[in-house]
């Protein structure tokens, strides 16, 4: 017997990885530095109302907003696939990101050296949340060269938190950042588990 | 009927045309959930609807997650999403697991081998 189509078949089992970080840092890049496909758009429609903006009462005629997300894909095995999506970069969607996050396995918060406020936000949102997370420090050419503790400190980045260079455009790069999350959770499962804490769903 | 003026979600009635408004799907489905559809399920989909037929259509041979067939039939997720609940329900398609949340040892061995998925990459 074939497995019916109600029930959920036990055959194939996807994860996610997200990356993170503000509006133009790179995030499309990494993912499709790494995809087996062209990194896909999918959009969100939301009302004015979880946008966030002052009042959604005062916008006529703006009751809907459309929030684009990005994702790739890469098929591990023939039973197992890992997506990484991209989050909205305006930090308005948080709630989008919400969703994205639910049952990661990690994420990575990307950054650019040149617009360095910009990863404030993003890393405010990781750290209120149980979601394993690495900084990806983005290198783009001519951006000014910081030493990884200098970054870690003027971002006020926790010391468990990993903290790795990229180039986003480069696949061996993007790899071990994509490495560097998924070992950074399995240490993270290992230590909670030890200490007796339920395992954390994202 | 009147339902939809009481709505307050109003202006979202029209994207939502396709699933006659509904903006709740039956069962939540993760954007990373794979969904597959046979070549039976694809060919009874016919009997479904245009829109239906579409996603079973893209889900043939080849396993596509809830993002890839919002994103390969250019639906807005939320409806995507309803329509692929109510074909789950409706056995026109066959819905995998996402990543196991729940057990330690299911979830490191899920880690282990997205981790060694990637060292090969």
């Amino acid at each position: 017997m074939t497995p019916q189509g109600g029930r959920p078949g036990r055959g194939i089992v996807s994860a996610k990885i997200v990356v993170a970080g503000g509006f133009g840092v790179g995030k499309t890049t990494l993912v499709g530095a790494i995809s087996e496909i062209t990194p896909l758009t999918t959009e969100a429609l939301m009302t004015a109302a979880g946008v966030g903006i002052d009042d959604p009462s005062k916008v006529p005629g703006k009751e809907t907003t459309t929030v684009a997300m990005d994702f790739g894909r890469i098929t591990m095995a023939q039973d197992l696939i890992l997506y990484l999506f991209g989050t909205p970069g305006q930090t308005r969607f948080w709630f989008m990101w919400d969703e994205i996050i639910r049952g990661a396995v990690g994420a990575a918060v990307l950054v650019d050296t040149r617009r360095i406020t910009d990863a404030f936000a993003p890393l405010d949102y990781f750290e209120n949340r149980n979601l394993p997370y690495v900084v990806a420090l983005n290198k783009f050419d001519g951006a000014p060269q910081y030493e990884a503790e200098e970054v870690r400190e003027a971002l006020a980045i926790s010391p468990q938190v990993p903290l790795v260079m990229t180039d986003a455009r480069q696949r061996d790069s993007v790899k071990q950042v994509l490495v560097t999350v998924v070992e950074h959770a399995m240490l993270r499962l290992q230590s909670e588990h030890g200490r007796g804490f339920p395992t954390p769903v994202g | 009927m009147d339902q939809r003026r009481a709505d307050p979600r109003g202006a979202l009635v029209r994207p939502y045309a396709v699933t006659r408004g509904r903006t709740e799907p039956r069962q939540d489905i993760a954007l990373e959930a794979v969904l597959t559809a046979s070549p039976t399920q694809v060919a009874e989909s016919r009997f479904a609807g245009h829109d239906k037929h579409r996603i079973a259509t893209v889900c043939e041979g080849r396993a596509q997650s809830l993002a890839e067939i919002a994103a390969y039939t250019r639906m807005p997720l939320g409806v995507a999403r309803v329509l692929v609940a109510d074909m789950v329900a409706e056995s026109l398609l066959t819905l995998h697991t996402a990543a196991p949340a729940e057990g330690f040892e299911e979830r490191m061995e899920l880690l282990g081998r997205v981790l060694s998925g990637l060292r090969r990459l």
